[in-house]
């Protein structure tokens, strides 16, 4: 066994003291902000706090999960700094309860309805008209009246003046994925889901995309929260996803970046 | 292993919250379970009925009500983030939901347990002189503690599930408070199948095995 000398314990303890020191001023200086956001954001936000983290002090944790019940926790006092809805009523009711930091709500991205069919269907759709053909037995789309995907499919063909006659073959299914489920199983020949969700699933195809001046407007609101105390690295962050590579990384995913 | 460090971290986080969760409500559970096979109180089949809630409620309700007492805007929530406990987007959230969704099972089972005691054995022992706390740990628990293991073994299986009041309460954040049932959501939304369903596959082992351990417990216990 060797012994420290006085004065080397000394000197460690010196050196023991500054590193807490260090380290707590560190931690003081570093923030880990929390991010509240749409599951279905949970990939390209992966790769958007991974670019994030490379370059800055602060890190990102996520808490991914349905709008509404993200929405409720924010009501509830749930410590979270930023709120990235996938719609825009959920980021509405938070707003006029003044919830929301002021001046930090921005529309931050935007999705595309498709109508999906089974990668190997020979169905044609060239227009919503053809959801009428006799060939198209069912539809799934997500529950119209509540779930968001399934409220702007409805607007769309109503807009379209095809709600009516479309409404007999539509099957209400519970979410986006559960749409997805339903026509890789072939129970029905046809879904509406958002482009991005188009995208995960090998086993179906895009048939047909709805112009995006005619579909109705999607929007992705984000904004910080008022009770955050990380103001300043929410900020941050809030910068970083609206940066030229960030705007890159949510095209490749499919979505459409709001300026 | 094959294995990712996600997965093994997702994995032993839920089985460690879950044995928490599960060794903070036997005490409770044995005990209540205890006053509803033996003692009859005012107001007993309204506390059994409160007790038993949790199991038919939609989980998605349960936690919107622990959220409503958690939540930084209620006295209690007030109250313990003021002494610096937070239970919203923590651990001790995924405990909570995890303890009040998995309890009415506890008490459910180990109540059984207790019934199927004979009492004369009880009274033997009272009338030899040992006092009712002593009746309670030499007589009464020797001879439920199958019941009570296999009621633990149940609750901690209806722990590993937990998903509703999980998500509500302590929110689904991986690395933090994402569990095994959390994880599989999330990989469901995304699209990630295969990852879904290596951890299905966790889940589904975990939880046959305890509840086979809980089946095998209880036959023993009939035949003893």
């Amino acid at each position: 066994m060797f012994q420290l000398s006085q004065g080397m314990r000394k000197s460690f303890s010196v050196a023991a003291v500054f590193f807490v020191l260090a380290w707590t001023q560190a931690s003081a200086w570093a923030d880990e902000i929390l991010v509240s956001a749409a599951a279905s954001l949970t990939d390209v936000l992966k790769e958007i706090s991974n670019g994030y983290q490379a370059k800055s002090k602060h890190t990102v944790k996520f808490n991914f999960g349905p709008s509404n019940g993200l929405a409720r926790q924010i009501e509830e006092g749930a410590p979270a700094d930023i709120f990235l809805s996938a719609d825009l009523p959920q980021m509405d009711s938070l707003d006029k309860k003044g919830l929301l930091e002021p001046g930090t709500r921005k529309n931050l991205l935007s999705n595309q309805l498709v109508i999906i069919v089974l990668a190997d269907s020979k169905l044609a759709i060239s227009s919503p008209k053809d959801l009428l053909k006799a060939d198209i037995k069912k539809i799934a789309i997500a529950e119209p009246s509540s779930v968001p995907v399934g409220v702007y499919t409805s607007k769309y063909l109503a807009d379209e003046g095809l709600w009516d006659r479309v409404k007999p073959k539509v099957v209400p299914v519970q979410d986006v994925r559960a749409t997805l489920a339903a026509v890789e199983s072939g129970n029905v020949e046809a879904g509406f889901v958002y482009e991005t969700d188009a995208a995960v699933s090998k086993k179906v195809k895009i048939i047909y995309e709805v112009p995006i001046d005619k579909g109705p407007k999607i929007t992705y609101p984000v904004a910080i929260v008022k009770e955050s105390k990380r103001k300043d690295a929410a900020r941050d962050f809030l910068n970083h996803a609206s940066s030229p590579a960030a705007k890159e990384t949510f095209k490749k995913y499919g979505f459409v970046v709001l300026d | 292993m094959i294995f990712s460090f996600e997965t093994w971290q997702i994995t032993l986080f839920s089985i460690s919250v879950g044995l928490a969760s599960t060794l903070v409500i036997l005490p409770f559970g044995v005990a209540l379970a205890w006053l509803f096979a033996r003692k009859d109180w005012p107001l007993k089949s309204a506390v059994e009925t409160i007790v038993l809630l949790p199991l038919v409620m939609p989980p998605v309700s349960t936690g919107l009500i622990l959220l409503k007492i958690f939540g930084r805007r209620s006295p209690v929530g007030r109250w313990l983030y003021d002494r610096g406990i937070e239970i919203v987007f923590n651990w001790k959230g995924v405990l909570i939901a995890m303890a009040v969704m998995s309890f009415p099972l506890l008490v459910r089972s180990v109540r059984t347990s207790f019934a199927e005691v004979n009492p004369r054995l009880e009274h033997i022992a009272a009338t030899l002189g040992a006092s009712p706390l002593r009746i309670f740990f030499v007589i009464t628990i020797p001879l439920a503690y199958k019941g009570i293991v296999a009621g633990a073994l149940l609750a901690f299986s209806r722990a590993l599930g937990e998903f509703g009041a999980t998500i509500l309460l302590a929110g689904n954040i991986p690395g933090r408070t994402q569990t095994l049932s959390l994880a599989i959501f999330n990989f469901v939304q995304t699209g990630k199948d295969p990852e879904a369903y290596v951890l299905l596959g966790i889940t589904v082992t975990l939880a046959f095995v305890s509840v086979w351990c809980s089946e095998w417990l209880l036959r023993a216990g009939k035949r003893a």
